[in-house]
């Protein structure tokens, strides 16, 4: 692989964001996702490239390696704040449709939720994964996923809750979006969320990390 | 300030300069897939197992959520508070989402029971606090509002005294409420304590009110987690911490040991009483 490509693959993975950035320790005074990105640009890389052969495969080992508990959240928030710092860069071929996206992932806590981390980590990481990430926040009502996912035609939805008590209303919200937009996808996680929890309300896909919402998506445009 | 909780003959005492109250959490199914089968097996028998083994580990009150989703929780709240009451003697922390589930649980409970909580939503307050005044419960004020949570200790604070002044105009006794200050995870926001550790600070010198929070989520995302609730619960304690909702097994013995520190268990009586129980 192109030794620049390496580089800002090796900054996401370990969450070193740019030259002024103290973390890691044993990057210290090294460039970061931000300057290598936009060196790789002024070099002629494509942008794509940057995406598929650096950040989705550097995000994608983050999300392994959180799934084996081999890293913890901070160190997620520091790779997903790397990768955002190189994702930047690309913002502007992504507006002008040079460079495109995966697909589109609207993702919210549901009513009554704000319980945000589990919502923002596989936000980060689907945005890792290559796709555009419409996120509304927490405590989202039925309605406002409705509305989101009648602007982004053929997005997938991700819904999120922690307690037991919230995890009803996403019952709700897959029912109401089912009935107006029967071929949308929708993938629910939360700690007391389960695969028979997800099939009993008509949900497409339960998963218990990030990265396995990862993958599912990967697979629907594989 | 003393706020007074009871059982049936059992009485608690939560004062605003401690010794602290351990409010036993373990009664909640989430993250207790176990407690739902059983529920929905209609057995209270895991519920009744929860209860013993927290009391075992010196809880003072007891939390008790049984909401899970297609739960009829107006039902299932009072049976639980009820099948717990035949048992044991101990005041209830009754913790639900709805209102009317609440009132139905403080029909039955007796003694006189905490109520978790009121926000400081208009919703919230005005569905509660006439429940609370009719059924002489105290509650717990979550100092967050219609505008979501602020991670400013100030604007906490104002919540607090919103929640009190409201409470105090419904017929609730200022003693009564006790205000959670909000604990949320370390791991997505380095400042998430420091900010719960001043408003602790805040309610207690401004307000000298009672102080609860659910300890245990600070650690969530991280590894050692009983290790930093455990610091976090010192340090709330110092600040005025009174009367956490935790998990006894695990936080028994840093509380028990903060209290000895700061000069409030003489002849480390408390101290000694739980680590001779716990029997290590």
């Amino acid at each position: 692989m192109n030794d620049i490509l390496e580089k800002i693959a090796l900054c996401v993975e370990f969450g070193k964001i740019n030259k002024v950035s103290p973390y890691p320790p044993d990057m210290k005074d090294q460039d970061g996702a931000d300057e290598l990105a936009k060196r790789a640009l002024d070099e002629g890389t494509k942008p794509d490239e940057i995406l598929d052969k650096a950040l989705v495969p550097a995000m994608a080992k983050v999300g392994n390696k959180f799934s084996r508990k081999e890293i913890y959240v901070p160190q997620m928030l520091m790779a997903a704040k790397a990768m955002n710092s190189a994702m930047v860069h690309l913002k502007p071929y992504f507006q002008s449709g040079e460079t495109k996206r995966k697909g589109k992932f609207v993702i919210g806590t549901v009513s009554g939720d704000l319980h945000d981390i589990g919502k923002n980590l596989v936000a980060m990481m689907i945005e890792g994964g290559g796709w555009e990430v419409i996120d509304l926040g927490v405590d989202v009502s039925t309605e406002k996923f409705m509305k989101a996912m009648d602007e982004n035609p053929g997005a997938v939805l991700g819904l999120s809750a922690l307690l037991t008590t919230t995890m009803e209303n996403m019952k709700k919200t897959v029912a109401a979006i089912k009935e107006k937009q029967p071929g949308s996808k929708i993938l629910i996680g939360g700690a007391p969320v389960t695969k028979e929890y997800c099939e009993k309300i008509g949900a497409d896909y339960y998963s218990p990390d990030p990265q396995g919402a990862v993958n599912y998506l990967k697979q629907l445009v594989s | 300030m003393n706020t007074i909780l009871q059982g049936i003959s059992s009485e608690v005492v939560i004062n605003s300069n401690g010794p602290v109250v351990i409010i036993g959490e373990c009664i909640n199914p989430t993250r207790r897939k176990k407690l739902v089968s059983t529920l929905q097996e209609g057995s209270f028998d895991y519920v009744l197992e929860l209860a013993e083994s927290q009391i075992k580990a010196m809880a003072d009150v007891l939390d008790v959520n049984v909401g899970f989703p297609g739960v009829d929780d107006v039902k299932l709240l009072p049976a639980a508070v009820l099948a717990i009451r035949d048992k044991f003697d101990i005041p209830l922390c009754l913790d639900s989402p709805n209102p009317k589930a609440i009132e139905a649980a403080l029909k039955v409970a007796g003694g006189k029971c905490l109520i978790n909580s009121v926000n400081g939503e208009e919703k919230s307050m005005n569905s509660l606090l006439p429940i609370a005044k009719e059924y002489g419960a105290a509650i717990i004020g979550l100092t967050m509002d219609d505008d979501g949570i602020t991670h400013d200790p100030e604007k906490r604070l104002a919540i607090a005294e919103k929640i009190l002044k409201r409470a105090v105009k419904a017929g609730i006794k200022e003693e009564d409420v006790i205000i959670d200050p909000l604990a949320m995870a370390v791991s997505a926001d380095p400042m998430a304590c420091v900010v719960t550790l001043e408003t602790i600070r805040l309610v207690h010198q401004k307000l000298g009110m009672n102080i609860t929070q659910g300890a245990s989520n600070i650690s969530f995302g991280l590894p050692d987690r009983e290790i930093l609730n455990a610091a976090f619960m010192s340090l709330s304690i110092l600040y005025g911490l009174t009367c956490p909702i935790a998990n006894p097994e695990k936080i028994t013995a840093a509380v028990r040991a903060t209290d000895l520190i700061m000069g409030r268990d003489d002849y480390a009586v408390r101290f000694l009483e739980n680590f001779q129980v716990t029997n290590r």
